[in-house]
């Protein structure tokens, strides 16, 4: 009986185990099969670097140039800020502040990143894009600088936890060591504890990204969703994520025009595949 | 000559005394051993001369331990230029995750002396020459420090506190992590050093103390018990203390 019971609950693991690689590779098929379909009238170099997207023009131009740019540009913005940002407070946190503090401060980064993207989205349309329209003379404060410091916000937290969890996991002998030559705290910081964290540092900052890549909701509201090529930051730009959660719904089920968003699906699913397997190596390495 | 003077030294953890009015005089280079059972106080004693002791959180001294005119427990003592003076080799070889030549001029660069390539180059093989390790690693000197063998780390660890030219090389039981081959062989290099430097050394091997020392200090629940010559310490003890502990009637 005990050992019908146990083999029982041990191959319902075993399904539920199974089950989430089925799921994962279900939807995976599902998002080539329908993604795919789009090549069949456009080629992929004339996908990824057409520099026009007007899917609903006839015949539509489905170019995704604007939107990686678009992308690249408010991810880059975002990790400029997020990275000094980030490995600053986890310097701070794992080595300068003192424990009463510490404790305070890493509940505040826990509660930080517990805001919903759409409330950091409203409060940035609120308050963020009045402010850039001012300070910067522009038509509308709707453009990828504002996106950009939304989502720094989203990707602080991720970088500040493990990049702290990194410093804190360098023994304490290379500290004492660093110490007793007569290095200063600031020294022993950069020239020891930093570079032993690195690989930890470097995992921090691609999961940081990598959340800021497939972030969708903030920067739909606050970037200005325009589907150009952005020459400056202080431009309107439109993200790939963006551009699938606002045409899915208009777009014609087995149109040009909604196989391109599934392909657009496709090129954000290996775009963070590769930075998480970026920081999955670097997390690796550090072991 | 007396190179450190410890009078009425005594030191708190919180509420725990460590050390107990310690007096003492310790010899220019020479090798004095601290001996003594586990929690007696004697890597506290050792930590103090360069105030390593300042790391941990609640730790107080009274009393005054004077380095050539330097008095090392003042409030504002210079601790970059106390550390430089006075080097500690630890128990754990703990050589930074750089290359081995980095790790030695890691002291320099602190120190921010500024040297052309050429002498950094010349201290690194000066180094570790002194520390015999020179023959092993000149073709290697890129190689990550934390690919060597045990001895080698704890050597290269001597070598980096060398590259600073200290003036007192403390060792906090430096050779509890190796074999017994590469013991003798770093306690060879001790006797070396002591040409140059004077050393302290805690160790838990009394036979390390009498084979290296030149003078003994026998510690217990942290006061200083004994301490003279070594030959006299473990001979003709005059505490009846020392005498139960070298004899290995506790410890």
């Amino acid at each position: 009986m005990r050992k019908l019971k146990e083999f029982i609950i041990e191959k319902l693991i075993l399904v539920c185990g199974l089950a989430s690689i089925f799921f994962v590779v279900l939807i995976f098929l599902f998002l080539l099969k329908e993604g795919l379909s789009v090549f069949k009238s456009i080629s992929l170099p004339d996908f990824l670097f057409g520099k026009n997207w007007y899917p609903i023009s006839d015949p539509p131009q489905l170019g995704i140039l604007p939107l990686i740019l678009g992308s690249l540009l408010v991810t880059v913005g975002a990790a400029a800020i997020s990275i000094p940002l980030g490995v600053g407070a986890a310097i701070y946190i794992a080595e300068i502040a003192p424990a009463k503090s510490k404790e305070v401060l890493k509940a505040g980064i826990e509660l930080l990143a517990a805001i919903p993207s759409v409330v950091l989205g409203f409060i940035g349309m609120v308050t963020l894009v009045p402010w850039v329209k001012n300070i910067f003379h522009l038509p509308t404060g709707l453009t990828a600088l504002s996106g950009s410091i939304m989502l720094a916000f989203m990707a602080t937290p991720t970088i500040v936890s493990i990049a702290e969890d990194a410093l804190y996991s360098v023994p304490k002998t290379y500290k004492e060591g660093a110490f007793a030559l007569g290095a200063t705290h600031w020294q022993t910081i950069y020239r020891v504890l930093l570079p032993a964290a690195s690989s930890g540092i470097l995992a921090a900052v691609m999961l940081g990204i990598g959340r800021v890549i497939g972030e969708t909701m903030a920067v739909m509201m606050i970037t200005g969703n325009s589907a150009i090529i952005p020459n400056s930051i202080l431009q309107p730009v439109r993200t790939l994520t963006a551009t699938i959660a606002a045409e899915m719904g208009e777009a014609v089920v087995g149109s040009e025009h909604y196989f391109a968003l599934f392909a657009i699906g496709i090129v954000l699913f290996v775009i963070s595949f590769a930075v998480n397997v970026t920081a999955d190596l670097f997390l690796h390495k550090r072991k | 000559m007396a190179k450190i003077k410890v009078n009425n030294l005594n030191l708190w953890y919180g509420s725990f005394q460590a050390l107990k009015g310690v007096y003492a005089n310790f010899a220019e280079k020479k090798i004095t051993a601290i001996i003594g059972p586990s929690g007696c106080g004697k890597s506290t004693m050792l930590r103090v001369f360069n105030r390593m002791n300042d790391l941990i959180e609640g730790v107080r001294t009274s009393g005054e331990i004077i380095i050539d005119n330097l008095n090392v427990l003042g409030e504002e003592t210079d601790l970059v230029a106390l550390r430089k003076k006075v080097g500690i080799v630890f128990q754990r070889p703990n050589p930074f995750p750089l290359s081995v030549y980095e790790n030695i001029v890691f002291g320099i660069r602190v120190h921010e002396q500024p040297r052309k390539k050429a002498e950094l180059n010349g201290i690194v093989e000066e180094s570790l020459k002194s520390v015999l390790l020179w023959d092993e690693l000149k073709d290697k000197l890129k190689m990550p420090a934390l690919h060597l063998s045990l001895e080698q780390k704890q050597r290269l660890c001597i070598a980096r506190l060398i590259a600073v030219k200290p003036d007192v090389v403390l060792m906090d039981e430096p050779c509890s992590t190796l074999d017994p081959q590469a013991t003798a062989r770093i306690e060879e290099l001790m006797r070396e050093l002591r040409k140059n430097y004077t050393i302290i050394i805690v160790t838990h091997n009394m036979q390390q103390a009498a084979r290296v020392s030149d003078d003994t200090g026998f510690m217990l629940l942290g006061e200083l018990v004994e301490f003279g010559a070594t030959h006299e310490i473990f001979t003709a003890p005059k505490d009846k203390r020392t005498e139960d502990y070298i004899t290995g009637r506790y410890g």
